[in-house]
């Protein structure tokens, strides 16, 4: 299932790395990552698979959440379903 | 790939818009139900609601986490209990109200519908037993939601139902005293009732319904506002315009997860209800999407105007984004529900009869509006009268869910609690309409040519 991963916060040291590695060790494949920094505010979007991984889709998305919060960063999982619903014909 | 910005656009309508999915509703036929015997037809009643509304909270959660979308209310109507219990020897339908309430407990559903009866053009005698368990049935159950349809434009008006639903709104009041008349808020009264609305308190499934299906109502007042802000001073143009691109995107939500609901409950897709429901949340209003579009308060003058529009842009950008729209899709002007609908009538701008002149253009009718306890029954049913008359003639749904207060006045703040807000008691007119009342027989259905 593909799925779209937003993270949000505050700009510090490693966090794509800390939220890829979180991503890989539940065998989520990132296939595509866009990233900016608007002023301090750091802003990631990546698309991933998670038909490897082994957690309910549920669970992922709330391991996740929490993930963010000890970071002091707001991750959303989200069906791409949803985005493509909206934004495309 | 979705570009940034619309992703990010989607996630800041759900986390500061309010944009959320309103209610998922279960239609279920009770028609296999009846039986001779009111204690089996009770119990079968609430072994079907079990059945198939068993998994409707869980999936309901399991797409909330996946689409990461909020899924307010997950609900079911049923068979209008007039048709259910007709079979049935009894004389006292409160039982069967009981059994609606067990069961919608039983699944973790938050309100059920369908204690209804249709009466537009006479009553069977179960349509008498129903009316008149009304009050006892809302007093006693805490999520029955009751209705009944008094009028329709082929039918004309009721005006012994009229008459009826103002002394039953009145005794349904007394019963709830305790809570302010909160009974009066799980009841409404229809003219052109639809069979296929997913939003409570009038919900009910038709007896031209299949035997289960899943109907989809969305939302999003704070998002059709904040769309507003990007066009302020603008012509109406670019006003409705923008309204209706707003309702496509949000009515194609919607319809994926009707589509996602009903592949996973194996329940076919019914409609979904293109309708802007209010919350009492700031920022979640219809009242504040009037005055964005250049009012000083919602009630004034242009309001009527404001809401045609807002109305109709709804139904313009919704109607291709879903393959089956329906319900009373439009928008909903419940007086308690909305923060800026609250405010304008506690500032004396939102009157009863400027919220009558609005319902000619908005989806629905006069919606939670708390009036004087000592409103008398037969006002009640001239309010009734008036709103059906305004369904009738020009052949759309208009309901009233008025709610007699005991012992408050006018300025008096009702509290209601959660998502059914509070109201502000508003006045209604001192002179009588008794006589208008008694009359009773029926109103004749109106003309449908020459239309002027």
């Amino acid at each position: 299932m593909r799925a779209i991963v937003t993270v949000i916060g505050e700009d510090h040291v490693g966090i794509i790395a800390s939220v890829c590695s979180a991503l890989s060790q539940q065998e989520v494949n990132v296939l595509d990552i866009t990233q900016t920094v608007l002023g301090n505010y750091f802003t990631m979007i990546m698309l991933v698979d998670t038909e490897a991984c082994k957690l309910p889709f549920s669970d992922l998305a709330s391991l996740l959440e929490n993930f963010g919060k000890e970071r002091a960063l707001s991750i959303h999982m989200q069906r791409e379903d949803i985005f493509q619903a909206m934004h495309r014909i | 790939m979705i570009n940034t910005s619309e992703i990010l656009q989607t996630i800041q309508m759900i986390d500061q818009q309010h944009l959320d999915i309103r209610t998922i509703t279960m239609g279920i036929s009770l028609l296999d139900c009846a039986s001779v015997d009111a204690k089996i037809a009770c119990n079968n009643i609430y072994d079907k609601i079990c059945r198939k509304a068993e998994r409707l909270v869980a999936v309901g959660q399991e797409i909330e986490r996946e689409f990461g979308i909020p899924i307010v209310n997950k609900r079911v109507s049923v068979t209008p209990i007039s048709l259910v219990a007709a079979a049935s020897d009894t004389n006292d339908y409160v039982p069967f109200a009981e059994s609606m309430d067990r069961a919608a407990k039983a699944c973790g559903i938050n309100f059920i519908g369908g204690f209804s009866a249709l009466v537009q053009k006479g009553f069977t005698e179960s349509d008498r037993k129903l009316i008149r368990s009304i009050p006892q049935a809302l007093a006693t159950t805490d999520f029955v939601c009751s209705s009944v349809n008094i009028g329709s434009t082929k039918a004309g008006i009721n005006m012994d139902a009229v008459a009826e639903m103002g002394r039953v709104i009145k005794e349904t009041s007394l019963l709830t005293a305790d809570r302010a008349g909160f009974g009066c808020a799980k009841l409404v009264v229809f003219c052109n009732a639809v069979e296929d609305n997913p939003f409570m308190a009038g919900a009910f499934h038709g007896v031209g319904e299949g035997d289960c299906v899943i109907n989809v109502g969305i939302s999003g007042p704070g998002v059709v506002y904040h769309a507003l802000q990007e066009v302020k001073g603008q012509p109406f143009d670019l006003v409705a315009e923008t309204i209706k691109k707003t309702a496509f995107r949000i009515t194609r939500m919607g319809q994926l997860v009707a589509r996602e609901a009903s592949a996973r409950l194996g329940v076919p897709f019914g409609i979904v209800d293109l309708s802007l429901a209010p919350t009492p949340a700031v920022g979640d209003s219809v009242a504040r999407i009037l005055e964005e579009m250049g009012l000083e308060v919602c009630g004034t003058h242009g309001t009527t105007a404001a809401l045609a529009l807002l109305n109709d842009a709804v139904k313009k950008g919704g109607v291709m984004a879903s393959s089956h729209v329906g319900g009373l899709s439009g928008a909903f002007i419940p007086v308690s529900e909305d923060e800026g609908m609250i405010a304008a009538a506690s500032s004396g701008a939102l009157t009863l009869d400027k919220l009558e002149a609005m319902t000619c253009v908005c989806s629905v009718g006069l919606d939670m509006i708390a009036v004087p306890g000592d409103t008398t029954a037969e006002t009640i049913s001239a309010v009734i009268a008036d709103e059906a008359a305004i369904g009738m003639v020009n052949f759309k749904t208009t309901a009233v869910r008025i709610i007699p207060a005991p012992g408050k006045v006018v300025g008096d703040l009702v509290e209601f609690g959660g998502l059914l807000g509070s109201a502000p008691v508003i006045p209604v007119h001192p002179f009588s309409s008794a006589d208008f009342i008694h009359r009773g027989g029926r109103i004749p259905a109106p003309m449908q040519s020459l239309k002027n």
